[in-house]
């Protein structure tokens, strides 16, 4: 039986009097393709922020490789290897990609406290940032000014980084949003080709590439888990199909 | 196109003019004798503009009291020359040493909150120290300063003349080894994570950087180089006032690292130069109206901006249109 990396359990956030999050478990399998849907305000960012420690849950609790880390702060999780990437993107504008990557990875590493040698002194820090360049098809503009890129170059930088963080679960926040035409195929392919022993959780509104992508589906309505399976079967549930066609009160009901 | 490795190791080398650079500076109080004094002030004040970007500029912690620290150099060396040793060399490491130990304190209160809120925490804890110094008036001479402050030779040999010349060579000396140090650091993979913290904190801290602990250290550091500022401040006048911790202060630097630039370390020394001069040839010609003037150059260079103000920019945009 295939391990599981991630798991939450009965994770509650309250805003005050609203429940952004209500009783959601969630368990990620080694190797996972696991996508999570659900319409605008189902509380899907609000569950990625209690994964990853930018919120504390208000009950509940998260577990890394059978590890509690519900008590640990985000940068404590990143270096477990639970890793995220944003929505809106989330660079260092000053910085160019090359910058950006040998500092990610440097800091990956264990170098990041280091004070005396350049950035750019180690050789395997050099190599593993070359290689990530290729990967996401950045070495073109690997000396450019990050604020300076095209918006698809920045969502490539933006898994690129989290990808340099070496992670064992990489949770996606809609990868290809808003991204034109033009540059969602190159952004598409190297989603695919993300390592297969990362564990995948993706968060996104475009159903081709869920179905695409997936080989779990879970359905988050209200803040609460509606169901969860295989995408054949997501894709035949009547009150999934109610819910995206604006329907859900009455076969809830 | 140039290759990582080579783009990365770029900023890190030293370059031949910048060591004429420096062989020209340290020359100057030997051919301009009678200036060693302003080239003495100006060496000082560029270290604590340095001291400020690391924060500032590196960082992106906006400070209004980054004077504390300048204060607290003074005082201790001041102190400790008076009442324990005349050494200047031990004494600027009480100096820094104080302000180190002040840095890390006050470290803790700038680990949360907006910019405003840190600019007037900073401001706040700037003017305890102030009321402090002037209340503790037994031990700090109060609202009279501490006089009587008495240097020994540095080195043992080398005596703090009245032109200042040996000040003056102290001082620069000092604000090259910390220049050095602070540029070792900038360029290191930790003054790259500072970098990170300062466009992006939310991102820093999902890259696995401890965002506290960086804000924590870099503090730390650069009160330990304001605080040679200030000891150097404190040795090479002989006595030390309460206008070190004074808003003026920090301000004065901030405003230094504006003109200079802020994120690049001689932007710190630029900006001292220029406005030592600029203070020191005003207020020659309009003693009571320097400050206008003043005024009127930053409001130029905050609304024309920086580099359409050198003459390089023009001559660029000359070369552009042609080809």
């Amino acid at each position: 039986m295939t391990p599981t990396v991630l798991e939450a359990r009965g994770l509650v956030k309250r805003f005050g009097g609203i429940i952004a999050t209500d009783h959601v478990d969630l368990s990620l399998k080694l190797g996972a393709r696991h996508a999570l849907i659900g319409p605008n305000g189902a509380g899907k960012t609000t569950l990625i922020n209690l994964l990853t420690g930018v919120l504390s849950p208000t009950e509940g609790r998260v577990e890394l490789l059978g590890q509690n880390i519900s008590h640990l702060p985000s940068h404590a999780r990143v270096a477990r290897g639970l890793v995220r990437t944003f929505q809106i993107n989330q660079l260092f504008a000053s910085m160019t990609p090359l910058q950006t990557l040998a500092m990610v990875v440097s800091q990956q590493r264990g170098l990041g406290g280091h004070w005396w040698r350049p950035l750019g002194h180690s050789t395997s820090v050099i190599t593993r940032c070359e290689e990530l360049l290729t990967l996401f098809r950045l070495t073109e503009v690997m000396h450019q000014n990050t604020a300076a890129l095209p918006y698809g170059k920045r969502r490539l930088l933006e898994m690129a980084i989290a990808l340099a963080c070496e992670p064992k679960v990489l949770l996606l926040d809609e990868p290809v949003a808003g991204v034109p035409a033009g540059e969602r195929e190159e952004l598409l392919q190297t989603v695919a080709a993300l390592p297969t022993d990362v564990s995948v959780l993706l968060i996104e509104h475009d159903m081709d590439l869920v179905f695409e992508f997936a080989d779990r589906i879970t359905v988050l309505v209200n803040g609460a888990v509606l169901t969860e399976g295989s995408p054949e079967v997501i894709a035949n549930d009547p009150h999934v199909k109610a819910v995206y066609l604006g329907h859900g009160e009455e076969v809830l009901a | 196109m140039m290759d990582a490795r080579t783009q990365l190791l770029s900023p890190t080398h030293w370059r031949w003019y910048e060591s004429l650079l420096w062989v020209g500076v340290f020359a100057l109080p030997a051919l301009l004798p009678s200036h060693s004094l302003i080239i003495n002030e100006i060496a000082i004040v560029a270290l604590f503009a340095v001291s400020l970007d690391l924060v500032l500029g590196y960082t992106g912690i906006v400070t209004l009291g980054h004077a504390a620290f300048l204060g607290a150099g003074a005082y201790s060396a001041a102190l400790f020359a008076k009442f324990m040793h005349p050494d200047p060399l031990l004494g600027l490491l009480v100096g820094i040493l104080a302000a180190t130990l002040l840095g890390a304190l006050c470290s803790v209160t700038i680990l949360r909150g907006s910019d405003l809120t840190r600019l007037m925490v900073t401001l706040g804890v700037a003017l305890l120290l102030l009321e402090l110094a002037n209340k503790l008036d037994w031990l700090t001479g109060g609202s009279d300063g501490l006089q009587g402050v008495v240097i020994g030779p540095l080195l043992g040999r080398f005596e703090f003349d009245l032109y200042g010349q040996t000040a003056a060579w102290y001082s620069l000396s000092v604000l090259l080894l910390l220049l050095g140090l602070a540029r070792r650091w900038v360029h290191s993979p930790w003054g790259a994570t500072l970098m990170a913290v300062r466009d992006n904190p939310l991102r820093a801290a999902a890259i696995g950087i401890s965002v506290t602990s960086r804000l924590a250290v870099v503090y730390t550091l650069a009160a330990a180089v304001a605080g040679a500022a200030g000891a150097l401040l404190a040795q090479t006048t002989g006595f030390a006032s309460l206008d070190v911790f004074a808003l003026e202060r920090s301000a004065d630097a901030v405003l230094m690292l504006v003109i200079g630039g802020v994120g690049w370390l001689y932007g710190g020394v630029l900006g001292a130069v220029v406005f030592k001069l600029m203070h020191d040839i005003i207020s020659n010609i309009t003693p009571q109206y320097w400050t206008f003037w003043m005024g009127l150059f930053l409001v130029m260079l905050m609304l024309v901006g920086r580099e359409r103000l050198s003459p390089a920019h023009w001559l660029k945009k000359a070369k552009g249109e042609q080809a």
